[in-house]
């Protein structure tokens, strides 16, 4: 490793990205991780909003009583700190299951092809 | 003022300086291996993730978020805990969209990889400068905060006094971030987060105890001591203008993954994967610190009184202090109190390494060095730039203390989601995007988001405005977000089809896309 700061990353042209980029197995990963991550994002910051202007908008329902003095704003504020816990844990799941052994797969073959590759940065 | 101090002055100081020793020795002892640029800006690519996430933790919850949150729930309720889960659920964005792929194609900073399939020098400059915006604004406010924590901690009432107490502390960040590098600010901000997290976890279990472990029965106290039951739902704080804590929200939960200390975070692991595992800690610890929060606010509504938190020095920043000397005497306000200091130095360290490593790193290494510095050359630079940054970042604190800067925070995310998060987001998924497209939505998002606060009730025109006795402000809302940000987005769009003629390296994109989703070619982990 040196200070050399040109480009981004060890540049490797020996591989050929584009024909990567076409090979089944890598549009599987794309399409894996895009299927999940934008939607997920996306549900989540839909319900995020919708808290937001349940708080801005309807005070009253925010203070409705539930548990005792607890009442319906502090339970979905709550609510969001557990659903932000879950969204995270599926989301390691589904990486663990669904994205790393595709991506592990996609990589050894890669480094096989060129063996001045570092395997050890990409354990 | 003095005279309403609680506590020992003494102890706090004895206490703070034992933290400063212990993290001393080991910034020291990280830095034997402080050589190449992989070394100083990115720790080597050493950390563990649940080390990374914890230091994440440490760089992120900020004196605002520990004094500032708590505070804001005592006095003005429910209001103040919004605040947090914007801070928390913004990591989602940071988790699924950003953090693993971002890890694996860029090296040092943001910049890295808004450039990457793009042209260089254009994008990297625009890069670099919201960069070195979002650290100012973000840093400016944390130092100008540490002059109400000193007369409310130290019991230095004197503006010379505080002056002082400001520099001693920029003085020792600079000490931190030259000599320790991104080792050494890591492991400040991980001890940091495990004494603050652990802080905050004692006292709420203490508050609770109090209650019987009945958090219905404290919030029934916290109403009976304020002797107003309006704290308990939404209003207080943001009843009057719900557009403008939209404009809020979205900033924060938008900012965050824009944040560029916190990405550069992310390059101090060895693999993507652990970029992952970094964010999951941190969103369990962010998580659950903010959970405290909502009960040590309210805790400090109900033991100590909102009237007696209003009056102290340093306002609603004194709650949690206050608390924790009603709790746990002089020994634990002496404990919180050189964490909320461990708190100040460990985010300031973060930025100040941020913007250094932005300025050498993208500007002078990259632009004008074209790629090519001296061996050796670009760590130098850097190490100049901390000194620069770290007395500019005293001498703003000095001249901000006691301003209310306070929206410079919630301004520092605006810009980031405006200015950063549409280019990430764009160039890691959408292959269209372009120089173009990158250029107009960081532009006119950096340009949107400032120029709306300069003429916002912010800075004029407002009771609490930074500015007072003149009115300049157009803009009705103290928030920009929520028109900066869907601006930059759609600049985004424009400018792409706009620049579509010029064609970019179309190898470029698929080794950024591969590699994105792969980590082939990531930069590995230096062995020493």
């Amino acid at each position: 490793m040196g200070d050399d700061a040109l480009g981004t990353g060890t540049s490797m042209r020996t591989v050929d990205y584009e024909a990567v980029q076409r090979t089944a197995e890598f549009r599987e990963l794309k399409r894996r991780h895009r299927s999940f991550v934008l939607p997920v994002t996306a549900a989540a910051l839909v319900w995020y909003l919708v808290y937001v202007v349940l708080a801005g908008w309807a005070h009253d329902f925010m203070a409705t009583p539930v548990l005792g003095s607890i009442n319906v704003g502090i339970l979905l504020g709550i609510l969001q700190v557990v659903t932000t816990f879950a969204i995270t844990m599926i989301y390691v799941g589904y990486a663990n299951r669904r994205l790393d052994p595709l991506a592990e797969d996609i990589r050894s073959d890669l480094e096989g092809v060129d063996p001045d590759l570092e395997p050890s940065g990409a354990r | 003022m003095g005279g309403t101090n609680v506590g020992s002055p003494l102890l706090n100081i004895a206490i703070f300086g034992v933290f400063v020793l212990i993290t001393l020795v080991i910034v020291f002892r990280a830095s034997r291996n402080n050589r190449t640029a992989a070394d100083y800006y990115a720790a080597g690519r050493s950390f563990t993730g649940p080390q990374n996430g914890s230091a994440i933790a440490g760089d992120y919850l900020s004196a605002a978020s520990f004094l500032g949150i708590c505070g804001a729930i005592a006095l003005n309720g429910y209001d103040g805990f919004l605040y947090s889960i914007g801070f928390l659920v913004a990591w989602l964005v940071a988790l699924l969209l950003v953090a693993e792929l971002l890890r694996n194609t860029g090296r040092f900073t943001m910049a890295d990889v808004l450039s990457f399939r793009l042209r260089q020098r254009p994008v990297r400059i625009a890069a670099a400068i919201t960069t070195l915006v979002v650290c100012f604004f973000y840093l400016l406010a944390q130092m100008a905060g540490a002059g109400g924590l000193v007369a409310l901690l130290l019991g230095i009432d004197e503006r010379a006094g505080q002056a002082v107490v400001i520099a001693v502390v920029g003085a020792l960040m600079i000490l931190y971030v030259l000599v320790g590098g991104m080792k050494g600010t890591t492991w400040v901000q991980i001890i940091k987060a495990v004494l603050l997290i652990l802080g905050a976890g004692v006292m709420t279990v203490w508050v609770l105890a109090l209650f019987g472990f009945n958090f219905s029965g404290l919030l029934d106290n916290a109403v009976e001591v304020s002797g107003n039951p309006a704290i308990l739902a939404p209003g207080l704080q943001y009843g009057n203008n719900p557009v403008d804590f939209l404009s809020l929200g979205l900033a924060l939960v938008l900012g965050t993954a824009a944040l560029p200390h916190v990405l550069m975070r992310f390059y101090t692991v060895p693999t993507a994967k652990e970029a992952r595992r970094s964010v999951v800690w941190a969103i369990w610890l962010i998580g659950i610190f903010y959970v405290f929060t909502l009960v040590l606010g309210y805790g400090a509504a109900a033991i100590v009184g909102p009237e007696t938190i209003r009056n102290a020095p340093g306002g609603p920043n004194s709650a949690a202090p206050l608390l924790a000397f009603e709790l746990g005497g002089p020994v634990l306000l002496g404990i919180i109190s050189a964490v909320a200091f461990a708190t100040i130095l460990a985010v300031v360290a973060g930025l100040t390494i941020t913007a250094a490593a932005s300025f050498s790193h993208d500007i002078y290494a990259s632009v004008v060095k074209r790629g090519e510095p001296k061996p050796g050359q670009e760590v130098k630079v850097a190490r100049w730039t901390v000194v620069v940054i770290g007395i500019l970042a005293i001498l703003g604190g000095i001249v901000a203390n006691g301003q209310n800067v306070a929206f410079l925070v919630a301004l520092a995310f605006a810009v980031a989601a405006s200015a950063n998060l549409p280019t990430i987001i764009y160039s890691l998924f959408w292959r269209g995007f372009n120089t173009t497209g990158a250029m107009w939505s960081m532009i006119g998002g950096l340009a949107s988001a400032v120029i709306l606060i300069v003429f916002s009730p912010a800075v004029s025109g407002g009771a609490t405005s930074m500015i007072q006795g003149v009115d300049f402000h157009w803009f009705p809302l103290a928030n920009p977000g929520i028109v900066s940000i869907p601006l930059a987005f759609l600049l985004g769009v424009v400018g792409t089809l706009v620049g579509r003629r010029r064609l970019e390296d179309p190898v470029k994109a698929a080794e950024m896309e591969v590699r994105s989703l792969t980590g082939v070619g990531a930069e590995p982990a230096t062995r020493h």
